[in-house]
């Protein structure tokens, strides 16, 4: 018997031919996510948590540096002195005869762990909603859906948790290390501080933990996705 | 439909799952022929592999050894493309647990493979709304899951399955979750379904109010098909052991 022509014979009794693609348009894909997440609010709002937290720490870590190099650039010695003071290392910059403020390899360590203790958070919280979700994954599935389809609403999902989390995590960090360098440091702390370097500090913590979520979701909808949807259905009960 | 030919060919098919260092053989050689249009159903005691078989005959799980051919295809030859395809255009599945998707409303769910099989989303409203009519919940369109009684829901998970007009309707135990009542009124629709638009309906069940509708029951017992017994032979059936079995 000859596969191909067999073949032919099971895939032309649609009405339109050989059309025997599964689609799931992005539109729809957008749609699908954000149901599932305001339905499961309460439970993204546990995976978002760490996320949060962590770029809080991040953005509250760079304002902080940012706000001294602010002072430092501000030429004024009485603010540079009191920099050193309160413990900051100037270290030779760029230009010959010029200082800025070196990160210390202690917050810089620190902030790095956080950000690991996040991911771990992450995929942690990740793994258990998506084991939730395998009766809804292998439901799918049975309805035709690829694996792609259940990897993009998975990647979907976690982009917006990562996009929200980070930018509210950014602001309330980056909020706070400003605060602290003002106590700190008074009025000039504010005043001296570069526009671009906020926005700079900001969009980094942010793009850092927007991929973070991502990171973090990947493994667990991997596996999801390629699960049989026998095993899928199976896993619940 | 003059044209009966087999629509569902089963060969030779065995099962075993590995369980640590049991081997479970769930099915143990089943050869089966299923006619289109015809209401099948699978009848056998809990654990006798009627659900293990559903699954080999839907393209959800391999047989071990053995083959299994949709309008005389072998779908261990499909890629994952195809499969999908199957499953979304070929096959419609009925489940004991309705599996509705939790966070879509009724008529969502009925779309949803309608939109996998890149139907226009003005169209696949349209038709879910007919579907839903036809199951008698065109009102109930915007309500979730958890707001629906199992009944009705069920009745969604059978407005979903036909939502591409699928040649064959699958369902294990529809009837399992359900009161008598409701779950006569399943099967009546089913049967229904199986009279008017000439679907291949195979059903696996204990369920001995299935054994009025089916045009023809196969017996299943330890993985193994007990007997086929078709229409005629089952009045016979259920007047002596049956009528007691209700
Ligand atoms: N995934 C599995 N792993 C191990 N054993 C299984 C699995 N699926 C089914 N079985 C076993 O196979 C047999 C048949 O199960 P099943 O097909 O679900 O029966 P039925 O649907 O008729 O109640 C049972 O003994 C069951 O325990
Ligand atoms: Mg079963």
């Amino acid at each position: 018997m000859d596969q191909n022509s067999t073949h032919n014979g099971l895939f032309s009794s649609g009405a339109e031919g050989i059309s025997r693609q599964v689609v799931l348009p992005m539109r729809k894909s957008l749609d699908i996510s954000i149901r599932s997440l305001q339905v499961r609010f309460f439970r993204s709002l546990i995976t978002v948590m760490s996320l949060v937290l962590a770029v809080a720490f991040l953005a509250f870590t760079l304002l902080g540096h940012d706000v001294a190099m602010g002072l430092l650039a501000s030429g004024q010695p009485s603010l540079q002195s009191e920099l050193v003071k309160a413990g900051f290392d100037l270290a030779p910059g760029r230009y010959p005869g010029s200082y800025e403020v070196a990160a210390s390899a202690k917050d810089r360590w620190i902030v790095i762990l956080s950000l690991l203790v996040c991911a771990v958070g992450i995929v942690n919280a990740q793994l258990m909603a998506v084991t939730e979700r395998f009766r809804e994954i292998g439901t799918m599935k049975c309805l035709g859906a690829l694996d792609s389809f259940v990897l993009r609403l998975f990647l979907l999902e976690a982009g917006m948790q990562g996009l929200a989390g980070s930018f509210v995590g950014a602001i309330l960090g980056g909020i706070t290390g400003v605060l602290v360098g003002m106590l700190r440091f008074g009025g000039p702390a504010l005043m001296y501080l570069r526009f671009e370097d906020v926005a700079a500090s900001m969009g980094w913590s942010i793009l850092v933990g927007f991929i973070l979520s991502l990171v973090g979701v990947s493994y667990p909808a991997l596996v999801a996705s390629r699960m049989p949807p026998v095993v899928a259905m199976r896993a619940e009960e | 439909m003059s044209d009966k030919h087999n629509i569902v060919r089963v060969s030779g098919v065995t099962k075993s799952f590995e369980l640590g260092k049991l081997t479970v053989q769930a099915l143990k050689g089943v050869d089966l022929a299923i006619r289109s249009g015809e209401y099948l159903s699978i009848m056998g005691p809990s654990g006798s592999g009627k659900s293990t078989l559903f699954n080999m005959i839907g393209g959800l799980d391999k047989p071990t050894t053995g083959k299994v051919f949709i309008d005389e295809v072998d779908i261990a030859q499909l890629d994952a493309f195809e499969l999908a395809w199957l499953r979304n255009r070929k096959i419609g599945y009925i489940f004991q647990t309705f599996n509705l998707i939790q966070v879509m409303t009724a008529l969502e769910n009925v779309t949803l493979p309608m939109t996998f099989a890149g139907v226009p989303e003005e169209d696949a409203a349209k038709k879910g709304l007919e579907l839903l009519g036809l199951v008698g919940l065109r009102e109930r369109h915007a309500h979730k899951p958890m707001e629906l009684s199992g009944g009705q829901q069920q009745r969604v998970a059978i407005a979903r399955s036909l939502a591409n007009t699928p040649a064959i309707v699958l369902a294990d135990e529809p009837t399992g979750n359900l009161d008598l009542t409701t779950g006569e009124e399943i099967i009546a629709l089913l049967k229904s379904l199986s009279r008017d638009r000439g679907v291949t309906i195979i059903s696996a069940t204990h369920d001995y109010k299935m054994l009025n509708v089916s045009d023809r029951v196969v017996w299943i017992r330890d993985g193994r098909i007990d007997k086929i017994e078709e229409r005629d032979q089952l009045k016979i059936t259920l007047g002596g052991i049956g009528a007691k079995e209700y």
